[in-house]
């Protein structure tokens, strides 16, 4: 199995760190002849969602990826790459647009407001939460299912092939997010 | 300084990586850095290119013109205070501003005390030119560090001295024996613990960015080959003869940085780079300010 990295901006190297942690190759996209290597699943990392959208464009890799994320690729986009998945976003233009869910950008407000906590994740337990700047997401709607909450707002959601994150996974040091999500990749391979 | 808050600060540092930090003047021009991929903007009432052809003492921006610039964008909003000058980094976190830059690009406010970045909430984002200093910075408080390279000259090569002399001393204190080690932290006078981490992790224990002096998408994805994890832009934008064309082709050379195809393509037709003064014709190197 191996997971492509979106490497266009943000705290890419995080993610690949957790990986190696987990024993899992992975591959960096950064244009389009990237896309012609094979990968199983896909990471949208945290790190400034307007420079990745308008790079994902500029790059000519949005469409690509969009139609394989819509072809039942798992993808896990956490903090920027969930709003890069969002299908409405509060605050700026969507994306991908591939997710049920509306999330609003620096719903918290400025880093003055970024924290730390620790809450329930449905499938998983109770788990380290790091928010920078971070959205949170307003409404989930479709097929779109709740998978965490903290302080009254939704933090991580999932739609099939899909899972957002408004915090860090790949910050904590706690490995069980990513494993999560390969159990995701790897079901995904069993159903084809 | 509570333990969590600086580690949130040093992470806001790790979601810049990659990017491109671009100095502003006003609102108009934010919105053009934020058009063009800029992960963040440095607010400043002139940039370095003007505040060296203007002389005199250089300070911290009017703060109404620094809140212009944060409802302008919604990218982070960096300032600069002037080093040493802890009033005016109060200011700035007052204001609620996502990251202070202790520069010397203003004049130094104090020729012997950097602030303590410890007592703020605030993230500091501090110059270097080699290891010593850094770690200096960082026993300070500082979460992300910078090459002070020369601002305002459009002239790479001092950034390009300080990454390397930077990188070189990483390297050499990745060699030394463990009981080598103090007698290294002595020589660069910086704590002991910082220097293991660097002895073993090969790196700064915080995120490096490059700074002082590009001008131009090869500048940029130079530096980034150097071991840069992201790049500052200052007068080579907005001194530019098409800014908003120049920005964006930096942001996708820093992201593409070792593909020479892409940055041959990138390098185009960009028109007018900022002018550029040589290392040898400046009066004054900012750079030396501040130790």
């Amino acid at each position: 199995m191996t997971i492509g990295i979106l490497a266009l901006q943000g705290a890419f190297a995080e993610h690949a760190d957790m990986l190696d942690r987990l024993d899992t190759a992975h591959v960096t996209i950064r244009k389009l002849a990237d896309l012609e290597r094979h990968f199983d699943g896909l990471i949208l990392p945290g790190g400034e969602s307007t420079v990745m959208g308008k790079l994902l464009r500029d790059l000519e890799l949005l469409e690509p990826l969009r139609e394989r994320i819509c072809g039942g690729l798992p993808v896990m986009g956490t903090c920027a790459g969930l709003i890069l998945l969002a299908g409405e976003v509060e605050g700026g233009a969507p994306v991908f647009a591939t997710m049920h869910v509306r999330v609003r950008r620096n719903a918290y407000g400025r880093q003055d407001d970024s924290f730390d906590t620790e809450d329930d994740f449905r499938g998983i337990g109770r788990i380290p939460m790091t928010f920078i700047r971070a959205p949170y997401i307003v409404s989930v709607s479709g097929g779109a299912r709740t998978l965490a909450e903290t302080g009254g707002r939704v933090v991580a959601a999932r739609e099939g092939n899909q899972l957002g994150c408004a915090f860090h996974p790949e910050l904590t040091g706690d490995l069980r997010v990513h494993r999560y999500f390969l159990d995701m990749v790897r079901a995904a391979e069993n159903h084809i | 300084m509570a333990e969590k808050r600086y580690e949130l600060n040093r992470q806001l540092a790790q979601m810049l990586k990659g990017g491109v930090i671009m100095d502003v003047t006003t609102p108009a021009q934010a919105r053009i850095a934020e058009e063009a991929g800029a992960c963040a903007v440095m607010a400043l009432e002139r940039i370095p290119a003007d505040i060296r052809a203007a002389g005199g003492v250089s300070r911290m921006s009017d703060p109404k013109m620094i809140r212009g610039i944060q409802e302008a964008v919604s990218i982070p909003v960096m300032a600069k205070c002037r080093i040493g000058h802890f009033v005016e980094a109060q200011v700035l976190e007052a204001i609620a501003i996502d990251y202070i830059d202790e520069s010397e690009v203003l004049s130094p406010a104090d020729d012997v005390y950097h602030i303590d970045k410890r007592a703020f909430r605030a993230p500091f984002v501090c110059g270097a030119r080699d290891l010593g200093e850094a770690l200096r910075r960082i026993a300070e408080g500082a979460s992300m560090i910078r090459t002070k390279g020369e601002p305002g000259t459009g002239d790479v090569v001092q950034a390009v001295r300080h990454m390397r002399a930077m990188n070189a001393e990483i390297r050499r204190v990745q060699n030394l024996r463990e009981d080598e080690l103090f007698e290294a932290a002595k020589e660069l006078q910086v704590p002991a613990e910082l220097l293991r981490f660097v002895q073993e992790n090969g790196r700064l224990p915080v995120v490096n960015f490059a700074a002082g002096g590009i001008a131009t998408p090869a500048d940029a994805a130079l530096m980034m080959q150097l071991g840069a994890e992201g790049v500052f832009v200052g007068s080579g934008i907005f001194k530019s003869g098409n800014p908003a064309k120049r920005a964006a082709a930096i942001v996708k050379a820093v992201t593409n940085y070792t593909d020479a195809k892409m940055i041959a393509a990138l390098s185009e037709d960009l028109g007018e780079a900022m002018v550029g003064i040589n290392e040898q014709e400046i009066a004054l190197l900012m750079a030396e300010r501040g130790r």
